[in-house]
């Protein structure tokens, strides 16, 4: 596999960069699973793309060869930009840090000052909307607002693309589309490019600017659906025929990949 | 080998929370502290009543049971108290030797807390220095400590460093064990999350790994604590040169079948090794206990 780095002067604002191409990869497990096969896969700049596929079918393994985590075992992984968020599926906080020391670790991680890092966690949590819960350990926080302060952790990177693990899986429905919504909004301010895993079907036909289904074992893609609605998003959008009916065929999709047709 | 989970979901489910995240709105999350007045009295009111019963049978045994010549199997408590504790000679002779076994146990201690971090974080490095270091540790807690009394004495003498050096094993292998066991029981999302920024071994360790084992670091040196305790007064019972700890009073005071002073040395050293105990307790609270549920 090759990683190939951006060129120091590459311009970082044209429309048609490609952040991320997967090029033919698989994933073969030393236990001989085979959770990757073939999988083609562009994410450009204003692109927020998002991944449907059943339990176990690979999508957090695209992830984690996407972010460096792992490495495949055939293919092609280029990577426009070195400036990539990663959200997991849990908060991942550290429990001895409070809401704004949780949000500065990157930044200190990578030696930046006080002062810096500090402005940066107030920008992010201010983002976020976490503002008069900087002093919180996390566990007197709920889980949807430390997936926020998760975040607002990866914000102050200001990733150019920004990877995320299924990070609204565990939260109830309510405080899911509140966060969809926010993570649209963010999407649209900061203009990152997104690449968003998920088994909700809804989830990812409200946020994304293209859907991947992906099949079970072996994971591969089997079909892509462009969404043609305006972003920033409508709300609203959830209860036009429109939206339902490519909610349905995506269902449709990943029924089909899944061997339930 | 004690297990610890790591995270701790407290307030799951708060979503009440998650509806007002709006800046500036005070929401404060506490969590609900179970200190109400009656709660603590019942958990001070049990143990009173079995310590009220045990001195009855004490008294009962003393007065009824014993022949008045073997009185100083049990000694009546008024005895223990008034001849053990409060008379001047075996007061002063009593506070030396605590003073005594308090500087072995807590230097003992001490060492062993440093050597054991410093061992368990060695080991935490690489899966090769575990293998080669584990094994070490695993032979130091399973010898008899005792068996290997007469060779301390022999190579270190009868004095202070040789009890010093019996607290340190005795009190090793629970602060090699928990901080081996804390440092890796660190969660693989925030191991990755370090990891995605490139962090340094060291700041891995400093950051992450050493703050995450801290709970059971605590827990470990709270364990040690009394052990190290036990360790003094073991060691006294060998290493009888220099100034007296209170195992060689222990000693001294059965072999005279000084009852009263007998047992006012062994509740000393007992009383000694629940308050080292607590008070390790404590510190673990205060350093963790806002993170971590500590008890």
């Amino acid at each position: 596999m090759t990683v190939t780095a951006p060129a120091p002067n590459a311009p970082t604002h044209a429309k048609s960069d490609t952040l991320l191409d997967f090029s033919n990869v698989e994933m073969t497990f030393p236990d001989g699973t085979i959770a990757l096969q073939g999988v083609d896969l562009v994410v450009k700049r204003g692109e927020f793309v998002t991944v449907v596929g059943p339990s176990g079918c690979g999508k957090s393994t695209l992830l984690r060869i996407a972010s460096g985590l792992e490495t495949a075992s055939d293919g092609t992984v280029a990577l426009g930009t070195d400036r990539i968020g990663y959200v997991f599926q849990d908060a991942t906080l550290l429990p001895w840090r409070n809401v704004t020391a949780n949000v500065e670790l990157l930044a200190e991680l990578h030696g930046e000052s006080k002062k810096d890092r500090a402005a940066k966690a107030k920008d992010a949590i201010d983002l976020v909307g976490l503002k008069g819960f900087e002093k919180h350990l996390p566990k007197a926080l709920s889980g949807g607002m430390k997936m926020r302060a998760s975040l607002a952790r990866s914000l102050t990177l200001d990733p150019e693309l920004f990877l995320f693990d299924e990070p609204f899986g565990a939260l109830d429905e309510i405080t899911r589309e509140r966060l969809n919504d926010e993570l649209i909004r963010l999407f649209n301010a900061k203009q990152f490019a997104g690449l968003f895993i998920t088994h909700s079907v809804s989830e990812a036909v409200y946020m994304s600017t293209k859907v991947v289904v992906m099949s079970g074992r072996p994971g591969k893609i089997v079909e892509t659906f462009d969404v043609p609605f305006p972003q920033p998003r409508d709300p609203e959008i959830r209860f036009t025929p429109e939206y339902a009916a490519l909610v349905g065929e995506v269902a449709h999709a990943l029924r089909k990949g899944h061997g339930h047709s | 080998m004690t297990t610890i989970s790591n995270e701790k979901t407290v307030t799951d489910g708060t979503d009440e929370l998650e509806a007002h995240p709006t800046p500036g709105l005070a929401v404060t999350a506490t969590v609900a502290k179970p200190t109400s007045r009656k709660r603590r009295r019942t958990t001070w009111l049990p143990p009173l009543i079995v310590f009220l019963v045990i001195v009855a049978v004490w008294y009962l045994i003393s007065l009824f049971v014993l022949n008045p010549n073997l009185r100083f199997l049990l000694p009546l408590p008024q005895d223990i108290v008034l001849k053990g504790f409060i008379d001047p000679l075996s007061f002063n002779a009593l506070i030396v030797a605590l003073w005594q076994t308090v500087i072995v146990s807590m230097l003992g201690l001490a060492i062993a807390i440093v050597i054991g971090v410093v061992w368990a974080i060695a080991m935490s490095q690489a899966k090769w220095i575990e293998r080669s270091l584990f094994p070490y540790a695993v032979i130091l807690q399973c010898i008899p400590i005792l068996a290997l009394v007469p060779l301390i004495g022999f190579w270190f003498g009868y004095e202070f460093q040789s009890r010093v050096l019996v607290c340190v094993m005795i009190a090793l292998f629970p602060m090699v064990n928990n901080t081996l066991f804390g440092l890796q029981s660190v969660d693989k999302g925030h191991r990755e999350l370090f990891k995605l920024q490139g962090a340094s071994r060291f700041t891995t360790l400093s950051k992450l790994s050493f703050p995450a084992a801290l709970p059971a670091i605590f827990a470990g040196m709270r364990i040690s604590a009394g052990l190290a305790v036990v360790g003094a007064i073991v060691g006294d019972q060998f290493f009888r040169r220099g100034t007296p700890g209170l195992g060689i009073l222990i000693s001294n005071y059965s072999s005279r079948l000084q009852g009263e002073q007998l047992f006012a040395t062994i509740i000393t050293a007992a009383l000694f090794g629940v308050l080292v105990f607590w008070l390790f307790g404590l510190l673990g609270r205060r350093a963790v206990g806002t993170w971590y549920d500590f008890s």
